[in-house]
This record gives C-alpha cells, structure tokens and sequence, in this order.
C-alpha cells in the first residue's frame, strides 16, 4: 500500500507541477477542438478523468502478463472498449449533448494522455498508483481545458456556460465579441500565453537547450 | 489522373492534417525539435498512413460496411476498434524494423514512436477515408497525400524552431510557448489556401 503523502503527489502533481498539456505536450488534438464552451469542456473532462483512470488501473493490473512486443495492441483495445462504453452511456443518459460531442469522444481513443500514462506510468506501476494518476492527469489536462474554455467562450461569445456575463453588441448590450477567438487555431495562442503565465510562476518549468 | 492529382494538392495544402484540422498535434508540438527528427518522423507516418489508410478501406468495405458480409449484417458499430488494431499492429511493424536497421532514428523518435499509434492525424485519416467514401485508388493518394501535408508542417515548424533558438525570447515563453504561438501563426498562414478550390 502506497503511503498517503506519494498519493497527494500522484494526484495533484499534473495539474500546476506536471500538466500533461503545459509540460508533456500530450493531448493537444482535442485541447484545440472542443475548448469553445465551457459546456462542452466539462463534459470532455469527465470522460478523460474516466477513461484515463480505468485504462491505466485495468493495464496496469495485467501489466506483467502483457508480452512487450504486442502491448500497444493491447493497450488500444482496452482504451477503445472504455471509449465505446463511455459513448454509449453518454447516447443513452445526455443524448444532445453525445451529438454535439460524438466525434470527439471517439476521438479519445487517440488522446494520447491516455496511452502515454498507460504507456509511461500503468506499464510499472501497481494499480492503485496507476488509477490515481489517471485521475491526476485527467484532472490535469482537464484543468487546462476549462482554462482555455474560459477566455474563448468569455471573450467570444461574453457568456460562461451559457449564461451571459459580458452582454453581447448584437444583443443590446455593450461588448463586441472577438471573432478570431471562435476559430479553433485561436487555442493555439491561449495556451501558448497560459503556458508562459505558468512558467512566469514556476521558474523550474523552463526548458533549457 | 488529374482528379488524382488535385485530390493530393488539396490534402497537402488545403486540407492540411495538421494545420486545418489539428490533427496529430501532440507529435507535431513534440518532436519538432531539430529538422532531421522531424523528417525521420515524418517518413514514419507517411508510411504508416499510406497502409493504413487502404487496408482499412478494404476491411470497411470488405466486412464492416452495412449488408457487406450478407443481407441486414451491421458491423460498422466496430469500426473505431478494427481502425485502432490495424494501425496499432503497423505502429508495432514500423517499431521493429526501425530498431533493427536504424537504431539512431529509433533512439531520436523514443515513446513517440508507439505514440504514432494515437497520432490522430492517423485515426482522422482513415475517418474521414470512410466518411467520404473514397475508393480503394483515391484512398492510396489520400493516405500517402495526408502524410506528406503532416511531414511538410512539421519539417517547416522544424525549421522555424532551429532560427527560433537564436531569438531574444521572454524566458516563461521559450521552448513549447513559443512553438504554440508559432503554429498557431501558421494555421493562420494555412487558413489562406482555404479559398482555393480544386
């Protein structure tokens, strides 16, 4: 059994000191995607922090009876058939928000926070280590997401979550929303400036070459 | 012979993977380091991606698609898992042979290599294959064509990066932050070939 203090670790390491977007540059793909409302980036967070968890505790308690040259084949068919479960209860209990999301929940099957933890951390670890960190870094990548959510969906459209916060020009109120911020490339410049704040705070983040 | 042709301009330029759709980013950020890394990776994925691409047509069409294998037999609710095996096993392929005949590449590419398997670039490929119902030949020109737009982003990020080093840069915004923003400018860049239709 892991002691308490490694599990805190664990858990709340990827968000600031590890993040799997700032720092492992994992997870990119839909990072860009679905970050135009909050809405959408909440429900993509619950799915990673799901699939991320159950992939890494269910691999990592068969790590020692996967053959080395086979396990990537291995590891994409359990990431694929928690995806499909995740989709179909998703189809079955939030059916509108499932068709505005479907693509890119299939699309998680390619996240690579998933394979890469499974990859890089479920292949060594015991389970129970593993599941925690799958949290950790579902929750990491997930904070990441909400954060670019917020400023897109903010200064695009002025609402957060739906609800108007800054009322828009076209709806009688004062404030002319930015049309470059609904374009999906515009992430790419979100998270460059968060990434740069964040190292702003922790120095130790820097690259050197 | 000409459809073909404009078939690859239009998914090299216009319908660039990593730039217009943002696929296979991760790879795309990461390994954009030092051009010759970013050349070796992007062989590998043109590689992979001109298999991939056609053997999945085949199987779709073969045994996936609706009433393919008899009358009122659906199978394509397995595509996404059949999709993954097939490129997974490729990955393994590529995996081993480079580790045999070119250690250094194998070496230089590490844990990016099996990521190859998660480059969306690969899944969005062979996704948008089925979705627009490309024959087996259109299928050949889109996977190699996808593959040689995703190597052309990425040996140009590649390049930009290497000038980048000699740059004055805020010191929180070297290494990824910059490579975000650069890439960010040109998908802005690449937006402009939008116009063009072939």
């Amino acid at each position: 059994m892991a002691d308490s203090q490694a599990m805190k670790k664990a858990l709340w390491g990827p968000v600031l000191d590890n993040n799997p977007i700032g720092l492992q540059v994992l997870g990119i793909c839909s990072a860009l995607a679905v970050t135009g409302s909050m809405q959408k980036a909440l429900i993509m967070t619950i799915a990673v922090v799901l699939v991320c968890a159950f992939s890494n505790l269910f691999i990592s308690m068969i790590r020692n009876q996967i053959p080395n040259a086979v396990r990537i084949i291995v590891q994409m068919a359990v990431i694929a058939s928690l995806v499909i479960v995740v989709d179909q209860v998703l189809k079955a209990f939030a059916y509108e928000m499932s068709k505005e999301l479907s693509v890119y929940i299939a699309l998680i099957i390619t996240n690579c926070i998933v394979m890469g933890r499974a990859e890089a951390y479920a292949m060594k670890e015991p389970p129970l280590m593993s599941f925690i960190d799958g949290i950790g870094n579902g929750i990491g990548y997930g904070a990441m997401l909400m954060a670019v959510a917020f400023f897109r969906e903010l200064f695009s459209k002025g609402s957060l979550f739906d609800i108007e916060i800054l009322p828009l020009v076209q709806n009688g109120g004062w404030y002319q929303g930015n049309g470059l911020l609904i374009l999906p490339f515009s992430s790419f410049f979100v998270i460059g400036l968060i990434i740069w704040a964040v190292r702003e705070y922790k120095p130790e983040q820097v690259e050197k070459d | 012979m000409e459809h073909y042709l404009s078939l690859f301009i239009k998914v090299v330029f216009v319908e660039n993977m990593a730039l217009s759709f943002f696929l296979g980013m991760c790879t795309f950020l990461a390994v954009s380091k030092k051009v010759s890394t970013a050349i070796g990776l992007g062989v590998a994925v043109i590689f992979v991606l001109a298999i991939a691409v056609p053997v999945n047509q085949i199987i779709y069409h073969a045994i996936l698609a609706p009433n393919a294998l008899g009358e009122g037999i659906d199978l394509s609710f397995l595509s996404y898992i059949t999709y993954i095996g097939v490129i997974a096993a490729l990955v393994q392929i590529v995996e081993m042979v480079l580790d045999k005949y070119m250690p250094a590449l194998y070496n230089a590419l590490g844990v990016f290599l099996p990521l190859i398997t998660v480059n969306c670039a690969i899944f969005g490929a062979v996704a948008f294959m089925v979705q627009r119902n490309y024959t087996l030949g259109e299928s050949v020109v889109f996977g190699i064509g996808s593959g040689v737009g995703w190597t052309l982003a990425i040996v140009l990020l590649a390049a930009v990066r290497e000038k980048l080093k000699y740059s004055d840069i805020p010191n929180g915004l070297k290494g990824l932050g910059i490579t975000f923003i650069t890439s960010g400018l040109m998908a802005l860049g690449f937006q402009s070939f939008g116009g063009i239709s072939l």
